[in-house]
């Protein structure tokens, strides 16, 4: 199963982190730290894996992004580099073209997609229809109460896909 | 423009702003201060604050507290959110709760409270985010609300499909999944009707019920094994379906890889199926999935790449699992061999990892061979350390008596170029190779001394020792070695390494050589010579005895060797070691006979057989990587291993110095010397009868780890210990129980250190009465002081007369360097910094074992450790499952700080315990009083 997930920016800023093992407070950041520093050292040819601990990292970016996510041992890793790519591309189409700026200003939706991918470090639903289906749902059910949005000039480009 | 979506929060947005345009960290730490200080008054307020303020406002702590900021209000706002009936508060309180309330809180209880009324709602979307709630806090208490309800949820007619997804992988995170407690599950019906989720329509519900079925059948694979014929009729459907068949469920053109992937998991907790039909459908469906890996690919996108091979690469885990089908394994070695070249990194990595499994199984052993060129290659070319270090590894698996001289010069020649970070184990491998497949044993010799030419610094102290065994132990190379050693030392520069290894065979063996002018014993010697001031204490004690050996095996140089003894940097050197050793060696070559010299001198006898102690140190390094052995080769040597475990952990020390003597620094006089220091107390403890001393043995296992109990116990007389420790100060009273009808009389009962636990532990024991009455029972104080480390126990030696017949029991006394701990809190920094500065291998001891009692009982593991006497550091380790403590042993004039990892490993049944003290010896008595106890 998985551990958890952190995405970060090329900066290092972390922008979402989902554990899914209870980790202390003080570990979170030591292992966020560690692990931010080790995979922004390494050259974009690399393998996308490490051993890491007794974890395998598995990890990609897109764009300005990295997903990082840890699993366990005996976990496929393909497969995981497989989940980041279907979040990102639920992340997509709820955002239409998303970038790292929807992640910031809209955060707890990122939490809400994922939530509806992952449970408990296991995937739950794989189907893109599906997830985006019951997001839709979710929405739905919000009162109608939009306000006019905050205009903030885009400085990120949209995410290759 | 990024949108806010939904029902945007203006006022959020407004903030997240403001933050990013905060020029500096300081300025950005103001900002949120300011905005802590105005959530704090409004909630504090007269004002009662409507939803969407509540909700606007922890979302913001939210947002605070991801920036790395601690929050300590506000929990009590998001819980009153969970209440709400507008969809977005609550789901706003519901994300709060899972990412900052902590499961011990005392909030916990509204908090289920609210679960449980979502979980009743007639909304499955309710429904679900309670049970991903559950799901994402996952703690007992968790359980044992809901761990009745979720099952009946699962399998219901009733329930929507995605309440049943979300509700498997609930039930899979309480039954402890992750760390959790685990608790009871259902059997019975409830099993079969799980098992029977593999068949449902809805593919989704089986892609989450899969993967709680793994963690059930881990549990109880006998009560689960009909998932078997389940799982292939599954895969079999999926393997065989054209893509466009499942719809949603076909990424990138490969059907329903997670699911593959999962089923193939599952069946990889059983061996090969019995059954002939469900057997060769399995072996239907894996053979389709390695002709697929053949056909062109149906997209160039790597996603469509990668969600097949990681297919096939669990479909070849399945293969080498089962282990039984070669055609299937020559197979799966064909094609991993094709990835060696491939393109992507990844698969490279992949396929050097997955080869390193094949090559240990005897049908694919000689087609993974086939490879090794390119595996060599790859060694030379990647660019990535990580792809290199699998490149070693699978080196190291493949090797066998055919390629072994091959592989062994690449990979000494790559170790020249080698990352620092691989070569201390790469070290490891190749004295391994080079003893395990050395028919000649020159060889070997030449290897080793090549390692410590080429990587000194890198080798440990078990490479130097065992070339030295083996030495030793093998007449032919002697004459050999000894001339190598001395041409090796003739290098200007040489590793200090090299020197002891050079002193000790020369000392041993020098003799072999010496008819040769160009090495004659004064050569000998004075080359040895050149290097002593450029050494390390411990290294220069050995050269002493190498020098007094010399005295013994050239007396024409016995006057200059005796005047380096004689000179002050040795007879009056500031290291104690060295001065005792000239002083001691002085004597004998000065008072003694040429005959008590060359029998006290005589040459090593050899060592007992035993297996390598590299073999154990690189076990231990390749724990973390693999609990199955996917490092190496190791696989086929664990069974091997296990039966001679004991001594494997003993011959660390060279042998002469046995577990029972404290193995400190300069313990090579006594390896020199081939003195053996008798295991003392443990072979004659005769006198009474076997069972009750095996009590007593395992009475005093007991209390290692705690205080009071009963310490021995026959018909005659029971003897019973209360202890108080403080600092290296203790008090023990000893209570002796008269059992029978009639009086004990001339009891004396006296306390005893028996060698050199006299200058180590000071006991004072009180006298008392000659005669314990029928039923009665009488008290000994005894006072005890700990001065140094120590190994043996004192001696309890009770005698008295019963019925005309004299008794002497000789008991030990449960006096152990731990009860001298004091136990020592400090946070995960703190422990982790000194862990880290204690990294020498002389400060760390470990040893891995299988368990005893199982790995289960938790609350059993922190009793013992608490009763060994050091505080257990709870939450700072990252893996919630390890335990960590810290304590101080105390003894007269020192103080030793010590740390402790234990780390289980639930599925093999095993522990890996580590001690690290700034004393070796400290260390190495800690986890051999402790590791016995799990």
């Amino acid at each position: 199963m998985m551990q958890f997930m952190l995405l970060f920016s090329r900066q290092g800023k972390q922008r979402l982190q989902k554990w899914f093992v209870a980790y202390q407070d003080k570990m979170k950041k030591k292992v966020t730290r560690e692990l931010t520093t080790t995979i922004l050292a390494r050259k974009p040819k690399m393998c996308s894996f490490l051993e890491w601990k007794d974890l395998k990292i598995v990890y990609k970016r897109y764009a300005s992004l990295y997903f990082c996510c840890a699993v366990e041992q005996e976990d496929n890793e393909l497969l995981t580099l497989e989940v980041i790519h279907r979040y990102v591309e639920l992340l997509d189409k709820y955002f239409g073209s998303v970038c790292e700026l929807d992640i910031i200003f809209n955060f707890e939706k990122a939490y809400f997609i994922l939530d509806e991918l992952i449970i408990g470090g296991e995937i739950q639903e794989t189907s893109k229809k599906s997830v985006l289906k019951a997001i839709a749902a979710q929405d739905m059910l919000q009162e109608v109460c939009m306000r006019t949005n905050p205009s903030i000039s885009s400085e990120d480009g949209v995410w290759s896909i | 423009m990024p949108a806010v979506r939904g029902d945007g929060m203006r006022g959020l947005a407004v903030f997240i702003s403001d933050i990013r345009n905060c020029k500096s960290k300081e300025a950005e730490i103001k900002r949120i201060n300011k905005e802590l200080a105005n959530i704090r008054s409004k909630f504090k307020g007269d004002k009662t604050l409507d939803g969407y303020q509540k909700k606007k406002y922890v979302c913001k702590l939210l947002f605070i507290f991801l920036l790395g900021h601690d929050i300590d209000f506000g929990h009590m706002e998001a819980v009153n959110l969970l209440s709400s009936n507008k969809y977005t508060e609550k789901q706003i309180g519901y994300l709060f709760i899972s990412v900052l309330v902590d499961s011990t809180s005392d909030l916990m209880k509204l908090v289920i409270k609210s679960i449980s009324n979502d979980l009743q709602s007639r909304n499955p979307i309710h429904v679900n985010l309670a049970l991903q709630c559950i799901a994402n806090i996952g703690s007992k208490d968790m359980a044992d609300a809901f761990g009745n309800e979720i099952p009946k949820l699962l399998v219901s007619g009733d329930t929507m499909d995605t309440v049943k997804q979300s509700a498997a992988l609930c039930l899979l995170r309480l039954y402890g999944g992750a760390g959790g407690e685990p608790t009871a599950t259902p059997s019975g019906e409830w099993t079969s009707r799980i098992v029977h989720l593999l068949n449902d329509q809805h593919m989704g519900v089986v892609t989450a019920a899969t993967s709680l079925i793994d963690a059930l059948v881990k549990r109880s694979p006998e009560e689960y094994k009909g998932c078997v014929s389940l799982a292939v009729s599954r895969l079999s459907r999926i393997v065989t379906a054209s893509y466009t068949d499942l719809q949603d469920y076909t990424y990138y053109f490969v059907p329903a890889p997670w699911l593959s992937v999962k089923l193939l998991r599952l069946l990889q907790n059983y061996p090969p199926p019995d059954d002939p039909g469900v057997r060769g459908r399995l072996n239907e469906c894996l053979e389709t999935i390695l002709n697929k890996a053949q056909e062109p690919p149906k997209s160039k996108k790597v996603q469509h790449s990668n969600a097949k091979n990681a297919v096939l690469f669990e479909a070849i885990s399945l293969i080498i699992h089962s282990d039984s089908e070669p055609n299937l394994l020559v197979r799966a070695c064909n094609q991993l061999g094709s990835f060696l070249t491939h393109r992507e990194t990844n698969l490279r990595y992949l396929a050097l990892e997955s080869m390193c499994l094949l090559a240990t199984s005897e049908f694919s052993h000689d087609a993974v061979k086939k490879h090794q060129e390119t595996v060599i290659n790859a060694l030379k070319t990647e660019r990535d350390v990580s792809v290199r270090q699998r490149a070693v590894d699978l080196l190291y698996a493949m090797c066998d008596k055919s390629n072994a001289e091959e592989i062994v010069q690449e990979m000494l020649n790559y170790l020249e170029l080698a990352d620092y970070s691989i070569r201390e184990e790469m070290v490891l491998k190749v004295a391994i190779l080079a003893e395990k497949y050395a028919s000649d044993y020159t060889w070997y010799v030449d290897v080793i001394l090549n390692l410590i030419r080429i990587a000194g610094d890198y080798v440990s102290e078990e490479v130097w020792y065992r070339v030295i065994q083996i030495v030793v132990n093998r007449e032919d190379v002697q004459g050999y070695a000894a001339k190598m050693v001395f041409e090796a030392l003739q290098a200007p520069a040489c590793h200090e390494n090299m020197v002891k290894v050079g002193g000790y065979i020369l000392g041993e063996f020098g003799n072999l050589i010496a008819g040769d002018a160009r090495s004659s014993p004064q050569v000998q010697f004075r080359l040895l010579h050149s290097k002593f001031h450029l050494c390390s204490p411990m290294t220069r004690a050995l050269l002493l005895s190498t020098y007094v050996k010399f005295i013994n095996l050239f007396p024409e140089i016995k006057g200059e060797i005796i005047t380096i003894l004689k000179s002050d940097t040795n007879l009056r050197s500031a290291e104690a070691e060295l001065q005792q050793r000239a002083s001691e060696y002085l004597t004998l070559a000065n008072t003694v006979s040429t005959d008590v010299l060359a029998t006290v001198l005589e040459e090593m006898p050899a060592f007992p057989e035993r297996e390598s102690s590299i073999l154990a140190k690189l076990k231990k390094k390749s724990w973390s990587n693999d609990a199955a052995g996917a490092s190496g080769a190791t696989k086929s040597e664990t069974v091997s291993t296990k039966a001679n475990h004991v001594s494997s952990e003993r011959s660390m020390d060279m042998g002469a110095s046995s577990g029972a003597k404290p193995q400190s620094s300069m313990s090579l006089l006594v390896d020199v010397l081939g003195g053996e220091i008798p295991n003392g107390m443990q072979g004659n403890l005769g006198g009474f009868s076997n069972a009750s001393m095996s009590a007593h043995e395992e009475n005093l296992k007991k209390l290692i780890c705690k205080n009071n109990g009963v310490l021995f116990e026959n018909d005659l007389i029971q003897v019973g210990i209360r202890a108080e420790y403080r600092q290296n100060l203790g008090r023990l009273g000893i209570f002796f129980g008269n059992k029978t009808i009639s009086p004990l009389t001339q009891f004396s009962p006296t306390v005893s250190c028996p060698g050199i636990l006299a200058a180590k532990l000071l006991v004072q024991a009180k006298s008392v009465e000659s005669q314990v009455e029928a039923g009665a029972q009488i008290q000994q104080l005894i006072n005890v002081e700990c001065i140094d480390d120590f190994v043996e126990y004192p001696l309890l030696t009770v005698n008295f007369v019963h019925g005309g017949s004299q008794q002497r029991h000789e008991l030990k006394l449960p006096v152990s360097i731990n009860k001298f701990f004091q136990a020592t809190d400090m946070n995960s920094d703190s422990f982790f910094g000194r862990w880290k500065n204690l990294s020498g291998p002389q400060q760390e001891a470990q040893h891995i074992f299988q368990s005893q009692f199982g790995t289960d009982d938790i609350d059993g593991v922190k009793t013992k450790l608490v009763g060994f006497g050091l505080a257990l550091l709870e939450g700072i380790d990252p893996n919630p499952d390890n335990f960590v403590g810290a304590g101080i042993v105390h003894m007269r004039g020192q103080q030793i700080g010590c740390l402790l990892r234990l780390e289980p490993n639930k599925q093999a049944n095993m522990y890996r315990l580590t001690i690290r003290s700034s004393k070796g010896s400290v260390s190495k008595q800690l986890l051999d009083l402790l590791h016995p106890q799990f």
